[in-house]
């Protein structure tokens, strides 16, 4: 057949790379009349360790957590189901954390899934583009009328990850390899990632904090993201949470806002 | 932290940079920044997959700023997918020519294989047909990333385990047709060639014999794995995670006695060992260079 009546063999090559199931594709052989089954299974075995190992480098307390036999089968499902859409690793598996959610398996440690959101906004903020954080003397610059009306410009690393369960205090125990204590998984903690200069760190947010931060990150005013923590948990301190989240790097400007 | 680099971005138009000729350099893994940093500026150069800086900031930036400060770079893609048939990745193509514009790299290379078929990114390096119609388009996509990145690229040669049955060109004839339209230059991976040559029953002589050496302005080298294939016999996985082989030192060193000193590659890319084992083996290729060059300068490194 003369190649320009199947221009695409990368159409014929490519479904079996991922699929156990489908044969090895007819336009591909070895030399000499030889079989090609083993030679194609390089890059069969190539393409989905390589992408679970992807999974693994982005998600290492999630590894530590399972042990690599449990991670690999998991992330070998997500891999044979959702590969790579981008050629740029480090932004792949943004689906894991609810694969893991509902992955059959791991229903018994319900907050794993909440772990793999830290880790994935761990990695996003890691490649964030870089920016100055906002000087906290910027807050205390502004004439105490107008602070409700203030609008802050998130920091290009910023990331919130709310959960129910203990998933900060649980991820930031499995991300070495020192000895891991028993912990309560049913305290419910949120996360407060930011990459201030070039060390992301993670941070459990106060309560009613995560609430204030989120409204904060989408343009919302000082006074409107006080509001509605203060309606999500009464306990809410506007003084220390402002200043923390500052502290933390989380917003690189603010404006006095529209009133 | 300096920003020098980073400022240059869009300030400085691509120009061919100076040719660091005969030197030896290191794939640059992130592990041994503080060694190498420590030890000063030496001689050699650090190769990086381009894809790993792709980023929009962070300590990636930060850590090949600080290599780059003191040494000349070669930067690597690995998933521009040239050798597939459907048309580039624009978006991708022009994240490449940025690394390209702000880290100014020595050497700029690229795989004659492809990695994406329509959305899927499958992170590997698969082969193509050799065939008129697959030539047409790796030389189109050859030519938009030498337009973009406006140098010539140097395009390197796979490491294959299965052959196409639609195959009707020698890889030698392939990869000369592609230089000579396109006027890219090539990256001769000579771990690849043996790794080929023994998967496809070739000669890595005769396929080195049969390569356009004058073309070649970089060489890699690397380790690689053994496994069987269906019959039983020998196959080798282009593994990157151990020394070179002594059969391909050998074929290292016919190279450079007939094309004289080029820079030198020594790939390791999984397993990766402390500084000194890397840095050992780029200097057991830095000798086969020096010894080259000075029968090089005389004429007699030519003679085959």
């Amino acid at each position: 057949m003369p190649p320009e009546q199947n221009p695409s063999f990368a159409a014929a090559f490519a479904p079996a790379l991922l699929d156990p199931t489908r044969t090895v594709p007819a336009i591909v052989t070895g030399p000499n009349g030889k079989a090609a089954g083993r030679r194609y299974a390089v890059y069969r075995n190539n393409v989905t360790v390589s992408l679970i190992d992807a999974l693994a480098a982005i998600y290492p307390a999630v590894l530590r957590i399972t042990g690599p036999d449990f991670f690999r089968a998991m992330a070998r499902f997500h891999v044979r189901r959702t590969p790579p859409a981008s050629p740029l690793l480090f932004d792949y598996g943004h689906g894991f954390p609810d694969f893991i959610a509902q992955y059959e398996h791991a229903q018994a440690v319900p907050w794993l899934a909440d772990v793999a959101r830290i880790e994935r906004a761990w990695l996003d903020a890691y490649h964030a583009r870089d920016a100055a954080p906002l000087s906290p003397a910027r807050l205390s610059a502004i004439v105490p009328e107008r602070l409700a009306d203030i609008v802050f410009t998130p920091h290009p690393a910023l990331g919130i990850v709310r959960s129910p369960f203990s998933a900060v205090t649980i991820f930031a125990a499995n991300r070495d390899d020192a000895p891991v204590e028993r912990i309560d998984a049913s305290t419910p903690e949120d996360a407060l990632i930011t990459r201030p200069e070039f060390d992301v760190t993670v941070r459990r947010l106060p309560p009613g904090g995560a609430v204030f931060a989120a409204c904060l990150a989408s343009g919302r005013s000082l006074g409107e993201a006080a509001a509605s923590a203060l309606e999500a948990s009464p306990e809410f301190d506007i003084a220390s949470n402002i200043a923390g989240l500052i502290e933390a790097g989380a917003f690189t400007s603010l404006a006095p806002g529209d009133a | 932290m300096t920003t020098e680099i980073a400022h240059s971005t869009s300030a400085i138009p691509l120009r061919y940079s100076t040719p660091i000729g005969g030197v030896a350099g290191t794939s640059f893994k992130p592990e041994h920044l503080q060694a190498i940093l420590g030890a000063g500026r030496q001689r050699g150069f650090f190769e990086v997959h381009a894809e790993n800086y792709m980023g929009a900031g962070g300590p990636p930036h930060r850590a090949l700023e600080a290599i780059r400060r003191d040494h000349p770079l070669s930067l690597h893609g690995v998933c521009m997918s040239i050798g597939g048939p459907q048309p580039l990745d624009k978006a991708h193509l022009a994240r490449f020519r940025s690394l390209v514009a702000r880290y100014q790299p020595a050497l700029v290379s690229e795989h004659l294989a492809w990695s994406t078929h329509e959305t899927s990114f499958f992170n590997d390096l698969l082969p193509l047909p050799y065939t008129e119609a697959t030539l047409r388009y790796v030389c189109d996509h050859i030519d938009q990333v030498q337009e973009a990145i406006r140098r010539p690229l140097l395009l390197e040669n796979p490491s294959t385990y299965v052959a196409f049955r639609d195959s009707s060109m020698a890889e030698t004839d392939f990869i000369r047709a592609i230089a000579e339209r396109t006027g890219c230059r090539l990256l001769l991976d000579v771990n690849n060639v043996f790794v080929s040559a023994t998967n496809q029953g070739f000669s890595a002589l005769e396929y080195l014999a049969d390569f356009p050496l004058s073309r070649v302005g970089e060489i890699h080298l690397a380790g690689h794995a053994e496994q069987a294939d269906d019959e039983g016999d020998l196959l080798l996985i282009d593994s990157h995670d151990g020394p070179v082989a002594d059969a391909v030192w050998r074929l290292y060193e016919i190279v450079i006695q007939r094309r004289g000193p080029v820079p030198t590659l020594i790939e390791w890319d999984s397993k990766i060992p402390d500084w000194p084992v890397l840095q050992a083996e780029a200097a057991a290729a830095q000798a086969i260079l020096d010894g080259c060059r000075p029968a090089a300068l005389v004429g007699d490194c030519h003679a085959a």
